[in-house]
């Protein structure tokens, strides 16, 4: 009997210790100081009635220009698993000025996604950004919506509406979902809500931020509809010969369903484009899964695998730390809609105050985060 | 209808949880009691809603 108590007493334990840091994990509070230009903060359930009140009921920041213009979409977080992505959103946010049209952000797209962790995967709960007033925390998350959101899986994921048959856990992962299902699973159904967001503000381009493996072949890359393929080509090419970094373009493939880059482009009026950035962190060879190589991207594993002519991108001991990978995506969208402006006065979005790739990689993606002591609470939102 | 389901699969896992305390309590070796308890913990979480 004394020997049961001791099992049980060891079991609580356990218990009670796993379950404080996967609470921690899901209700950790990022602030968001609304830069100047944003006019009012909208949610996801504004445009999707079923979504109000649910874990998905992201933010959308409205970013308004003095001179009316054309409407951009950002997407941070349709894969928390890639920091780099809402990282770049939270700048925009933060810091971005407007001159002409509007910028509509979304930081955490399945914000499901961001409160839990791979299981197995041994990731941090969370990260830090250092930053001149002490360091902002991040939840860290994951490729899908969290099991406690979105349960069971079914055994067999046919996407909606094409019927193609995906992987099963795919039903929870937001860039597989695109179009969205207004009476599908929560995952569908925020995938839904982005569509109607994109229809009823006649966004012109949307563009979602991820980060790949270097295993993966689409990297470093921007993956363009076919009505986005010039706007994504010209970006290309400025941003190789003035951003200081390389980025190439893909075309989104018309038989892989549900990703934005395809179905955006298809179910509405945008232009969609999706920006990959390479982010060691995800790759199956890599080492120790820690805080450090999140930021660093520094891994002993993937260099070799990289010598060994394993990867689609190039790596050294310098790695990709997390200023790269957000720089390239500052620097490409500022590109996309310049080009994008100077083709379409009327349909201009021009934006001011927003760091590109050398600044950031220079100052650290920290000194563009601004310190939620320094304003008025009422101020404030939390993703 | 998603939601029936959902509420069937916490069913199960409670069903699941209370028979891997009864096969707890049953056990001799102190080496199967900590196995029993280890694989309780995800199921508690679960039903916690924690994990
Ligand atoms: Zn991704």
């Amino acid at each position: 009997m004394m020997r049961k108590l001791v099992s049980a007493a060891i079991g609580t334990a356990l218990a009670v210790f796993a379950g404080i840091s996967f609470h921690h994990s899901r209700h950790l509070r990022e602030p968001v100081v609304p830069g100047p230009a944003v006019s009012r903060v909208a949610t996801l359930g504004d445009y999707f009635a079923p979504l109000k009140g649910t874990i998905n009921d992201a933010n959308i920041y409205i970013l308004e220009g003095k001179e009316p213009g054309g409407t951009v979409l950002l997407l941070g977080g349709t894969h928390p698993e890639e920091p780099a992505g809402r990282l770049a959103a939270w700048i925009f946010a933060e810091n971005a000025e407007l001159r002409q049209g509007r910028i509509l952000l979304v930081l955490s797209a399945n914000r499901s996604g961001t409160t839990a962790t791979r299981i197995g995967g041994a990731y941090p709960a969370d990260f830090t950004i250092p930053t001149a007033w002490g360091g902002q925390t991040f939840r860290m998350g994951d490729r899908w919506s969290n099991p406690l959101d979105q349960w069971p899986d079914p055994e067999v994921y046919l996407h909606y509406p094409s019927r193609q048959q995906l992987a099963y856990v795919d039903i929870r992962n937001l860039n597989r979902c695109f179009p969205g299902r207004p009476d599908g699973l929560l995952t569908e159904r925020t995938c839904y809500a982005i569509c109607e967001l994109i229809r009823r503000e006649k966004v012109d381009i949307e563009i979602d931020f991820h980060e790949a493996e270097l295993q993966y072949p689409v990297i470093s890359t921007i993956v363009a509809h076919e009505r986005g393929a010039d706007l994504a080509a010209a970006a290309s090419m400025f941003i190789s010969s003035l951003e200081g970094f390389a980025i190439g373009v893909e075309n989104s493939p018309k038989a892989l369903r549900g990703l934005s880059h395809r179905e955006i482009g298809d179910a509405t009026g945008a232009i969609s484009l999706l920006l990959e950035a390479p982010e060691p962190f995800l790759d199956a060879t890599r080492g120790r899964t820690d805080r450090r190589l999140l930021l660093t991207g520094r891994d002993p594993f993937v260099v070799r695998a990289g010598r060994r002519g394993l990867l689609f991108e190039k790596i050294d001991e310098k790695g990709w730390p997390i200023d790269v990978r957000v720089g390239r995506h500052t620097s490409t969208v500022l590109q996309v809609l310049e080009i994008w402006s100077g083709d379409h006065p009327d349909r201009a979005v021009v934006v001011a105050g927003v760091p590109r790739y050398a600044e950031v990689v220079e100052k650290g993606t920290g000194a563009f985060l601004k310190d939620p002591k320094s304003v008025d609470p009422g101020r404030l939102s939390f993703e | 209808m998603n939601t029936i389901v959902t509420v069937l699969y916490y069913v199960l896992t409670a069903y699941i949880a209370v028979l891997i305390v009864w096969n707890f309590l049953k056990r001799k070796s102190w080496q199967e009691e900590l196995l029993y308890v280890i694989v309780l913990i995800p199921f508690v979480l679960r039903l916690l809603r924690l994990k």
